[in-house]
């Protein structure tokens, strides 16, 4: 079986960090197990937790009254989930739910984000990451918006 | 005096031969397949991805991509979606109906008789499968003999704008790497939400040894070839199909032009190291 560290150095978040930096990130990691149906964050609850997804698909979702959830988008293996850890007050916008058997490591965003206030350039490399996801996912938000698929076309 | 060329155009590319509605299939809300046979009896064949100009009697032409595979015996075999005069017309087209025919015209994905060892991948934005489709069949077909993996990435706006979901079941179950993803879930759907764009790192064909044809809007085919060249896939193995206004449909009339190309002959299968430099370019 692949160790935790190894584990953590296979994700495609965690590449380009040192071998220093990884370890200490995989002292902040564990790896879990979820059924389908599981919720990984819950809108209003406090964002303790970040995942990095091995195998399985989870889907982000907004609750509506009345109308159940509306899933945002769907991420799978090599993604991450969960950024709400690592800004004040540290609580989810979202909800995530695993809509099939998920294989994660799950990472503890205090017991990083106080390694991060010691060692500020694993902060550095980590919010690099971070904002690298984030732009992605604002660029695939903003293309969403100018309907990829919506002209005229054969 | 007239070039040898222009007298070696077949009388099918000339004249719209007569063909009948001999069924009819409605794929989405308005998208509707057409199966047509030649009123003369007469065959007619073509390369996946060329496309013929259909014209519905008494209201115009319009180019349409042939949605059938090259190899199938049986009736022509033409997606359109409705988005205007001519193409609703063809739409509201009833078996027995007649239509005109001219083509094919045009280039093609290259895979007709041309199996390759290595994946091919292919990428379309809603009804931008149908002229995908052919290449697919045959494709499923190839990689039964033995040649190289086939990967199918669909999006869609919404589910109910998927089309051909009968043939995406069976290319699944022949082998094919099927995988969808929506824009906008309706309630009951469990699939992928996402630009199609998020099908790609995980679909798991082999960037480095691929070759790629996308089939949608413009803009889809270019976040879809900049997210492809960011996992490795190089340029100059992407291709995709372009489409302005065809008129003609020979190299006669330049209605189709882009950049030095006119599309219904140079086009519309172009690779994508062409195709970048001309995809903002305005139709003339
Ligand atoms: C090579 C090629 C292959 C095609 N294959 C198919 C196919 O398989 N199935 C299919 O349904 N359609 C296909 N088309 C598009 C089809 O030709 C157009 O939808 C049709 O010309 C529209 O004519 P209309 O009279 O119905 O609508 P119009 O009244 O002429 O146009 C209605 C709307 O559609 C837009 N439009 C017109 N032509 C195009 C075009 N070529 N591309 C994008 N938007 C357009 C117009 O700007 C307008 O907004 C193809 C086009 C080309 C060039
Ligand atoms: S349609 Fe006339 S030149 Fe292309």
């Amino acid at each position: 079986m692949r160790s935790i560290d190894e584990l953590v150095a296979a994700h495609p978040f965690a590449a380009g960090l040192n071998d220093e930096h990884l370890a200490l990130v995989a002292g902040c990691a564990h790896n879990v197990s979820l059924d389908t149906d599981t919720m990984l964050c819950v809108e209003g609850a406090s964002a303790d937790m970040f995942y990095l997804l091995r195998r399985g698909h989870v889907s982000i979702e907004v609750h509506q009254a009345g109308r159940g959830p509306i899933v945002i988008e769907t991420v799978g293996p090599g993604d991450a989930v969960g950024w709400s850890w690592l800004v004040p007050p540290y609580r989810w916008t979202f909800d995530a739910r695993a809509i099939q058997p998920v294989g994660a490591l799950a990472i503890d965003g205090a017991c990083l984000r106080a390694k991060s206030l010691e060692d500020t350039t694993l902060g550095f490399a980590l919010l690099s990451r971070v904002t690298q996801e984030l732009l992605e996912r604002l660029q695939a938000t903003r293309v969403r918006l100018l309907d990829l698929y919506g002209e005229p076309r054969g | 005096m007239a070039s040898a060329t222009e007298f070696s155009v077949p009388r099918s590319a000339l004249t719209p031969a007569l063909y009948r509605v001999v069924a009819r299939g409605r794929e989405t809300a308005d998208v509707v397949t057409l199966w047509l046979e030649s009123l003369d009896g007469e065959r007619l064949s073509f390369r996946s991805g060329q496309f013929n100009m259909l014209s519905a009697l008494g209201v115009g032409e319009v180019a349409v991509s042939v949605s059938g595979s090259p190899s199938d015996p049986g009736p022509l075999r033409h997606t359109v979606r409705d988005v205007g005069a001519v193409t609703h017309a063809l739409c509201s087209c009833d078996v027995g109906d007649v239509i005109g025919v001219r083509g094919p015209f045009g280039t093609d994905w290259g895979v007709t008789g041309n199996a390759t060892p290595h994946d091919t991948v292919v990428v379309a934005g809603g009804i931008g499968l149908a002229p995908l489709r052919g290449a697919v069949e045959e494709l499923a077909a190839a990689q039964r003999e033995g040649a190289g993996r086939v990967f199918v990435l669909v999006g869609a706006r919404e589910p109910d704008q998927m089309v051909f979901l009968d043939d995406l079941a069976e290319w699944e179950k022949a082998g094919v790497v099927v995988l969808i993803t929506v824009d906008r879930p309706a309630p009951g759907w469990s699939g992928r939400v996402g630009l199609v764009t998020t099908l790609l790192a995980n679909a798991g064909f082999d960037a480095r040894h691929c070759r790629v044809l996308i089939c949608g809007p413009e803009i889809m085919m270019r976040f879809t070839a900049r997210a492809l060249n960011e996992l490795g896939v190089d340029l100059a193995s992407i291709w995709v199909s372009l489409e302005r206004n065809m008129q003609c449909g020979l190299g006669w009339c330049g209605h189709c032009q882009l950049g030095p190309l006119l599309l219904c002959r140079d086009g519309p299968v172009v690779n994508y190291l062409e195709a970048s430099a001309l995809m903002n370019e305005r139709e003339r």
